[in-house]
């Protein structure tokens, strides 16, 4: 870990101009990647901006019948609340597939979407990735690659998200709300929040230098039978070697979005048209195109049959 | 004492308190966190400075040049230490790799230089600033490659052979010939390896974590180049070691040099990342194995050869040495065949040898049962022997492995079981059962101890042996407390220290029976000690209830003690019953499987391990102890592996992270059943180990349950879902 500055910010405004104000800054939630990630020097900001005491804990009801999470609200009391567990059971459920009790208990909204990958090439910082690195190589191209991405991948990355909660609120089409250094204030569509690695893979989300995140919004509830299958090598704690999660309305129609196969996570709303006609053409759709490696293939048919097994359950 | 002939009657039979369920009796310590841990111990000498080890980050090559300048010009730092200026070191027989490399590399993260600074993070951060130009050479880190130019076994470890396999194998009615593959595996102990190290003058004191007490304070002496005994070794709590902890590893060699170099203290832990590739690890295997038997299931042919790689002037992982020995058949063929690899050093992780050997060689029983179509209990029982095989002349000292594997089929309710795979469903899950024998060998290795009796009555035992999580604390103080006649709140034990006599130490199971053996053989010193004393024949003096009796006089234990104390050392030393006899241990286990019938992932519903282990000293430690063997056999069947990068030659997910063992939502119901049963050949305390027994075929009996439930035989570990995917039924 290199030496660094440390303040409280007590606006979000003034979080991002103080962000703005010192290179290389960085807002520090729940800490519980950030600090994995400074001990090992993949993240060295000289500053850091403690965005826990900007009262953006709380979770409102919004005109439009949906609901404004606050980006400091901890997954724990997030997959808790009981609007959520009522009307966005998705969400619910993917929180709580995450992590463990103690790290949600730390994890906040905007930092779960922010979390990095977890490719252990990135991690070991002797070795390539362009991620880490630009420029360096990507270690696991032709390397230890069984967790990574089969869809949407590049040359240069192949890396995965690990995020359970981004999953659910993807296929909620939730909105990040933020705030800009010059205090100009915008709402991104999640589905344009996450990109692809392309040939800039160290580039991870639409957010400027600076820019905070202060809330996520849920549209009003879409109803239906939400489901989360997260499947995994062992029982808890881990991340998703593939997960699926679903939104099914009683005539079949519904939504889909997919962790663990990709750069982001993934959905392809053309793809849920296919949904009456089942868990095959549905999988067909999302993961056309794909580039597995030889070491995690075994996706392509994981998800076919996750999905499968999800929509039936759905079915009752 | 010299034990050579078999066990009679002794005070340890009155089983008062050996052998009785004995909570440990530093629970209080570690349920308080007051147990010292060596990271920890701030209270044994001040100033201590923190070190920060940097490893390799080549597999194989030298280091041109380092330049550690701006690390030493670094905020804090003390002193940075390589092998350009540690001065002369030497390297012990038991490392395979020099702890601190230099200029040449062994393997990725072998250590090359140790920051001190006034604190970790400014050690952390000034080791992340030395810069080190490598060159590369070439080096073999593919054992399916490596294993091509290996065809015979190495000259240091010859086949073993019985009649004529070849022949008798192609002659046979029913073959199986099979390869098994077994992946490296970390020991992934809780505890980093950690030590701090002090100098005063040239007296070196190192409270570390080890499993092996004089090994560490021997070998520490010879690489440093001084004599052992101005080195002292503590290690009185060890945070889990599973082999990983029985040599000499870097934590305690860069204390010492840190310590050395800056004049202070100098505490040093290996960070998670560098556990995986700096210290050991358990060998990949590749195992063929072939059966020839008669359509009655009698085996007529075995044969057992296993691949494994280690670095120049390492050894093989003996994968077959079970199968010289668990069942009968006239024909035999077992043997090693060990390549190069430039892979970090291998070496004994928790049952080395058989816990490897027994996930091939317990599914290829499977398999040949189910190819004679007969049960695979009964096709066990059909082929066990009471002699070694191959020297009929040597029985088992004790050999109950048909009991245990009748005992487990009845209570585990084994005839409910389909024969015929893919049978039982339930609800979304593929259910099934499998069954495997169990089998480690009991090792018998000298142990000494010290104990000490004082005019309140008080008994000290005091021996260098290690309770790595095990229980020996409890299990020494049960022997102590017997033999004495008193009770477990008369008795302190004091361990892990290289001041006291040299036990056992902590691995191969030896540990329990051993190092109580040992106590034992102090204690009977003890007991002449105190009824010359009083005066009493030592031969008829019956002590009890703190009271020494001889015929009709009796006194209190304490009176003999009087103010100076009493105290008495042997050490338990071993005849040739070890020759004579066959000494092992046997069980069975029996394990249910669900797996998803969408997604293949796999949960173990239930598990029942049946152990004949000689006597059992404390049931509940040794209850403990099978059950965490059988967990760790859950890692093994079904998410342990150490990904090897062939290309940079490296363990690639060497975090926790990355390397997944069970969490608790992975382990069931767990029983654990031990056969009465007493081993006079075994030592005066009639009792084995019990602590690698309980991981031995458990892997296995979890694949053979994964082919009952879904019929897909899975030959390589992990069996992860991957690799049943295309075996599992139209999701729908
Ligand atoms: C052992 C372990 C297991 C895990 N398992 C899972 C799992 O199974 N599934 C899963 O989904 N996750 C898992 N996680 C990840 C966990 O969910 C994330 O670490 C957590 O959500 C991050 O939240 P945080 O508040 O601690 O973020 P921090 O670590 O504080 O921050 C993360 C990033 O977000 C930025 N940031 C934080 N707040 C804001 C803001 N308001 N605006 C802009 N930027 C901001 C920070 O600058 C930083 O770059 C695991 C983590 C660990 C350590
Ligand atoms: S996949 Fe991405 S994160 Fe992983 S090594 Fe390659 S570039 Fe880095």
């Amino acid at each position: 870990m290199r030496p660094f500055t440390y303040e409280r910010a007590r606006s979000p405004a003034e979080a991002a101009a103080a962000a703005a104000r010192s290179q290389g800054a960085k807002f520090i939630a729940g800490g519980t990647n950030l600090l994995d990630l400074m001990k090992l020097e993949i993240e060295a900001p000289p500053h850091l901006i403690d965005v826990n005491g900007l009262a953006l804990d709380t979770i409102e009801a919004t005109p439009d019948g949906g609901l404004r999470i606050g980006a400091l609200v901890r997954n724990t009391d997030l997959a808790a609340d009981g609007r959520v567990r009522r009307d966005y059971g998705l969400l619910s459920r993917a929180l709580l597939a995450g992590a463990s009790g103690q790290l949600r208990n730390k994890a906040t909204t905007a930092g779960n979407l922010l979390q990095r990958t977890r490719c252990p090439y990135f991690y070991d910082t002797a070795q390539p990735c362009n991620k880490r690195q630009p420029g360096s190589g990507c270690g696991a191209i032709g390397g230890f690659s069984r967790q990574h991405a089969v869809v949407g991948g590049s040359e240069a990355c192949i890396a995965t998200h690990p995020s359970d909660m981004a999953v659910a609120m993807r296929a909620l089409d939730a909105t990040v709300e933020t705030v800009k250094p010059d205090g100009a204030t915008r709402s991104i569509p999640i589905a344009d929040f996450h990109r692809l690695p392309g040939d800039t893979p160290h580039i991870e989300t639409a957010l400027a230098p600076g820019e905070l995140i202060v809330a996520v919004t849920l549209p009003k509830p879409v109803g239906g039978v939400q489901l989360y299958r997260k499947v995994r090598d062992r029982a808890s704690y881990a991340f998703a070697l593939v997960s699926v999660g679903a939104i099914v309305q009683p005539d079949g129609s519904g939504r889909v979005a997919l962790g663990g196969v990709a750069h982001k996570p993934w959905r392809i709303e053309a793809a849920e048209a296919e949904m009456p006609r089942g868990a095959k053409a549905v999988a067909a759709q999302l993961l056309a195109g794909a580039n597995p490696t030889p070491a995690n293939a075994f996706k392509l048919p994981l998800v076919e049959r996750t999905l499968g097994a999800v929509l039936a359950e759905a079915k009752g | 004492m010299k034990f050579d002939t078999p066990a009679t009657t002794n005070p340890i039979d009155r089983l008062k308190v050996v052998g009785r369920p004995t909570s440990r009796i530093d629970g209080p310590l570690k349920t308080t966190g007051t147990a010292p841990y060596a990271y920890e111990r701030h209270d044994v000498v001040a100033n201590q400075a923190y070190g920060y080890a940097v490893g390799s980050t080549i597999a194989k090559g030298r280091i041109a040049s380092m330049d550690v300048k701006a690390a030493e010009a670094a905020p804090g730092v003390l002193a940075v230490v390589t092998a350009g200026n540690a001065g002369p070191l030497a390297k012990a027989d038991r490392n395979i790799a020099t702890l601190l490399g230099g200029p040449q590399i062994e393997h990725y993260h072998q250590a090359i230089a140790l920051v001190v600074a006034e604190s970790f993070e400014q050690a952390r951060a000034a080791a992340a600033l030395i810069r080190v130009d490598y060159t590369r050479a070439d080096g073999a880190f593919d054992l399916e490659r490596a294993r091509e130019g290996v065809t015979g076994p190495s000259k240091d470890d010859p086949d073993s052979t019985l009649g004529d396999f070849a022949g008798a194998f192609a002659a046979a009615p029913i073959q199986l010939d099979a390869t098994y593959r077994t992946p490296d595996q970390s020991h992934a102990m809780m505890e980093p390896h950690a030590t701090i190290a002090a100098w005063r003058g040239d007296q070196l004191t190192v409270w570390t974590s080890n499993q092996m007490i004089d090994w560490a304070t021997t070998d520490l002496a010879k690489t440093l180049g001084i004599p052992k005994e101005k080195v002292h070794v503590v290690s009185p709590f060890v945070g889990g070691g599973f082999g990983g902890k029985l040599f000499l590893r870097a934590d305690t060699l860069l204390a010492a040099l840190g310590a050395r170099a800056t004049g202070r203290p100098v505490k040093v832990a290996l960070p998670r990342p560098l556990i995986m590739n700096n210290t050991t690890h358990r060998p990949a295997t590749i195992q063929r194995i072939r059966i020839g038997a008669t359509p009655d299931g009698r085996i007529t042919a075995i044969g057992h050869e296993s691949w494994s790689g280690n670095l120049p002037d390492g050894k093989p992982e003996n994968a077959v040495d079970q199968t010289r020995l668990l069942y009968a058949a006239p024909n035999r063929l077992t043997g090693t065949r060990l390549a190069v690899l430039d892979l970090p050093e291998g070496n004994a992780m928790r049952a080395p040898g058989e816990a490897p050997g027994l996930m091939a060689l317990e599914i290829a029983m499977d398999e040949m049962a189910e190819k004679l179509g007969l049960d695979p209990v009964e096709f066990r029982i059909r082929n066990d022997t009471q002699v070694d095989p191959e020297k009929p002349d040597r029985p088992f000292s004790q050999r109950q492995l048909v009991e245990c594997l009748r005992l487990g089929a009845e209570r585990f309710g084994w005839s409910r079981r389909s024969a015929q795979p893919a049978r039982n469903r339930d609800g979304r899950w593929l259910v099934g059962t499998g069954v495997a024998a169990a089998f480690r060998n009991n090792l018998l290795t000298p142990s000494a101890a010290r104990v000490r009796l004082d005019k309140h009555g008080m008994v000290a035992v005091e021996t260098d042996m290690t309770d790595i999580g095990t229980g020996s604390y409890t299990i020494l103080a049960q022997t102590a407390a017997e033999m004495m006649g008193v009770g477990l709140d008369k008795v302190v034990v004091r361990l892990g220290d290289s001041k006291f006599p040299v036990s056992a130490g902590s691995g191969g199971q030896w540990g329990a029976n051993n190092s109580t053996a040992g106590v034992y053989a102090a204690c009977v010193k003890l007991r002449e000690a105190v009824a010359q004393k009083l005066g009493f024949n030592s031969a008829d003096a019956v002590f009890s209830d703190g009271v020494v009796r001889s015929g009709n006089r009796s006194a209190p234990l304490a009176q003999a003690a009087g103010d100076p104390g009493l105290a008495a050392e042997d050490a338990i030393e071993y005849g040739d019953l070890g020759k004579r006899y066959q000494q092992s241990t046997f069980g069975a286990h029996f394990v249910e499987v669900g797996v998803d019938a969408a997604t293949a992932e796999i949960r173990v519903r239930r598990m029942l391990a049946v152990c004949a282990a000689g006597r059992i000293l404390n049931p509940l430690s040794a209850r403990s102890q099978v059950i965490g063997a059988m967990t760790m056999g859950v890692g093994a069947a079904l998410m342990e592996e150490l990904a090897v990068d062939t290309r940079a030659g490296f363990f690639v997910n060497h975090d926790l992270a990355g390397y997944e063992v069970p969490v608790h939502a992975d382990i069931p119901h767990q029983e654990v059943i031990f056969l009465d049963e007493t081993d006079p050949i075994s030592s005066p305390m009639k009792a084995k180990g019990v602590g690698e027994l309980g991981l031995c075929g458990v892997g296995a009996a979890i694949a053979n349950a994964i082919h009952n439930a879904t019929g897909a035989r899975v030959r390589d570990y992990p069996i992860t879902l991957d690799k049943l995917l295309d075996r599992m039924p139209e999701v729908g």
